[in-house]
């Protein structure tokens, strides 16, 4: 078997036990932390922001634009409005910038 | 037999209920199963990763965070725990969800939380919280589309992924930080979003630069949720549940 084979089984596993995990660990508490809790808020957005930000060291004019349109159009439209924005104007940006 | 037929008919109109509820989400799905599953093909997987990873992991932002590490040749124990990371908010529905499905049958259960995401959570909770019960019936109506479009579009969109010639003028190898971009965004109504957001892109941008990938993820990961647990509880609004 290969090697992507056993990181799509391993990550399902890992996947199913925090699916799993919640209702057998944490309920089983009364009370959680406060601390412990802001910090699971806060894996979301600490994770997904490491997969951003470095690209931006790389990010030529083209992506910078499509980054800053996704950002603005996030206030106000929903993940597909801005994703689907974003995608339009990075291709279009790089018809003209490469 | 009587009461049989009853609780029968119930349950499938409580199904089809579900199957009503859960069409946005397979809608507002579908791009994503199709871009993951074009993006694996771009990062080195098979169609039958690709398929395989959607119905095993079936997890949408942390396929994408999969198949983009592994797309830059990081160490496969790392990719895995990337997947959990990304995963780990599955935990706080899994606490939440927990109590409300707790009358059904051990199986059910354990089907219930396989196809526990995002949206199955905030759907099921929404009824809870209206004082309906959370039945299986209705819970499997809500998610069992969802899972089924997601596995086969994922499949579509590896072998679409196959047929494209220029990935760079298509902006394929881009799409994902916009992607995740959005997700960060999506979250910016959470306590100490600004300043969790801030510490992680700063120590991920140094730790790119000094350590290198693929540890900028988990040291700018760790600087975030770190500085979180720091800040005193009142800044983190955690305090003022009842």
């Amino acid at each position: 078997m290969s090697t992507t084979f056993w990181i799509i089984i391993a990550g399902a596993i890992a996947t199913y036990l925090t699916r799993i995990g919640g209702h057998l660990v944490i309920s089983r508490f009364d009370h959680i932390h406060p601390r412990v809790e802001a910090g699971l808020n806060a894996v979301p957005a600490a994770v997904l922001t490491t997969l951003v930000a470095p690209e931006l060291l790389n990010a030529g004019p083209a992506e910078w634009a499509a980054l800053v349109v996704t950002a603005a159009v996030s206030l106000r439209g929903g993940l597909m409005a801005m994703f689907l924005t974003g995608a339009a104007v990075l291709i279009l940006a790089r018809q003209f910038v490469g | 037999m009587a009461t049989d037929v009853i609780s029968e008919s119930g349950a499938k109109s409580d199904f089809w209920q579900g199957v009503r509820l859960s069409m946005p989400v397979v809608v507002a799905s579908a791009p994503f199963a199709v871009l993951f599953g074009a993006l694996a093909v771009d990062n080195g997987f098979s169609v039958l990763e690709a398929f395989l990873m959607s119905a095993l992991v079936y997890g949408g932002a942390s396929q994408m965070v999969g198949i983009q590490l592994f797309g830059q040749h990081v160490a496969p124990w790392l990719v895995v725990l990337s997947i959990f990371a990304v995963n780990f908010r599955h935990v706080l529905y899994s606490a939440g969800i927990g109590r409300r499905i707790a009358h059904w049958p051990v199986i059910s259960q354990a089907l219930g939380y396989f196809i526990l995401t995002d949206p199955q959570f905030a759907v099921a909770e929404a009824r809870a919280q209206s004082g309906q019960t959370v039945g299986f019936a209705w819970y499997l109506g809500l998610g069992l589309p969802v899972y089924l479009f997601w596995i086969v579009e994922s499949a579509l969109g590896a072998l679409f992924g196959k047929l494209i010639p220029d990935t760079h003028a298509l902006g394929i190898d881009f799409l994902l930080p916009i992607y995740f971009l959005g997700l960060v965004m999506g979250f910016r109504k959470r306590p100490l979003w600004l300043p969790v957001v801030v510490a992680s892109a700063c120590a991920s941008i140094i730790a790119y630069k000094t350590v290198g990938s693929p540890w900028h993820v988990s040291i700018g990961a760790i600087a975030g949720v770190l500085l979180a647990v720091i800040l005193p509880p009142h800044h983190s609004g955690v305090e003022t549940r009842p």
